[in-house]
């Protein structure tokens, strides 16, 4: 059972990252939160899920990131002011308001009436299948998506020149 | 063999809430776009437990969706970072209040 490990692993690092002061480091730390991440999904048998998390997320997304980050060419002044942005006090309403509603969530979460039962795992070749036949809609529409940030970044990267 | 579907949903819930509270935290942009990435990350991880839950492949089909909507606010997202970042020359997400020109 390698779920809750990878799972203990996913926060951990995720709160390192989000409370970081170096935008690089949060980064890596994040992209570990990821492939954790990709262990949980294949522990809950989604395979394909697994994979995509690794390719797109931590492979993809992720290095966008770190290209931006560089072409920001962060300084020691930089990091002084990053310092004076998270000081103490500054988390206090955001996690005391973020905790209230987690215990919300829980105390639904644990009341609900939907029995636990095992789950069962979804092979790639029924995701697939569904997402080909019934589903080509979503395929459409992702299209559509991506068309339309591509357009924009392109767009908004072109004025930049100006 | 598989955990039942209250344990992945807690850990979406945490990761969930780590995210918003550095959302509502952070002020540097780099760390908000990455706030939202794991609120993302989170929303995508309860469609895969609910879709473990059930045995149906709809799951991953809406988490495949997340990864697009992710994908594509992420470009448009560093974009705008990149933009004010040449304009106000900060990465301060406070300093983007006044919606005008001038300062």
């Amino acid at each position: 059972m390698i779920f809750w490990p990878a799972a203990l692993l996913a926060v951990v690092t995720t709160a390192i990252a989000v409370t970081g002061k170096n935008p690089v480091h949060a980064l890596l730390w994040f992209v570990i939160s990821l492939l954790a991440m990709a262990v949980v999904f294949f522990e809950l048998g989604a395979a394909f899920a697994a994979a995509l998390e690794v390719i797109v997320y931590a492979g993809a997304i992720v290095v966008l990131f770190l290209f931006v980050v560089m072409m920001l060419s962060l300084d020691k002044a930089a990091a002084l002011r990053e310092e004076s942005w998270t000081k103490g006090p500054v988390w206090l309403l955001p996690v005391g308001f973020t905790g209230m509603l987690g215990v919300a969530l829980a105390w639904q979460m644990l009341n609900t009436a939907l029995p636990a039962r095992p789950g069962r795992a979804v092979l790639p070749a029924a995701v697939g299948l569904k997402l080909f036949s019934t589903d080509f809609l979503a395929v459409e529409m992702a299209s559509l998506l991506l068309l339309a940030g591509l357009v924009a970044a392109f767009h908004l990267a072109r004025e930049a020149q100006k | 063999m598989i955990v039942s579907w209250q344990a992945p949903a807690s850990l979406a819930l945490i990761l969930f809430l780590l995210g918003l509270a550095a959302l509502l935290a952070r002020r540097n942009l780099v760390f908000v776009l990455m706030s939202v990435e794991i609120m993302l990350n989170a929303a995508g991880l309860l469609f895969i437990a609910a879709g473990m839950r059930w045995g149906t492949p709809d799951g991953q089909i809406m988490f495949i969706a997340v990864l697009n909507l992710a994908g594509a606010e992420l470009a448009v997202g560093l974009i705008l970072l990149l933009r004010l970042r040449g304009r106000l020359t900060t990465l301060d997400g406070d300093a983007a209040v006044l919606l005008r020109d001038s300062s």
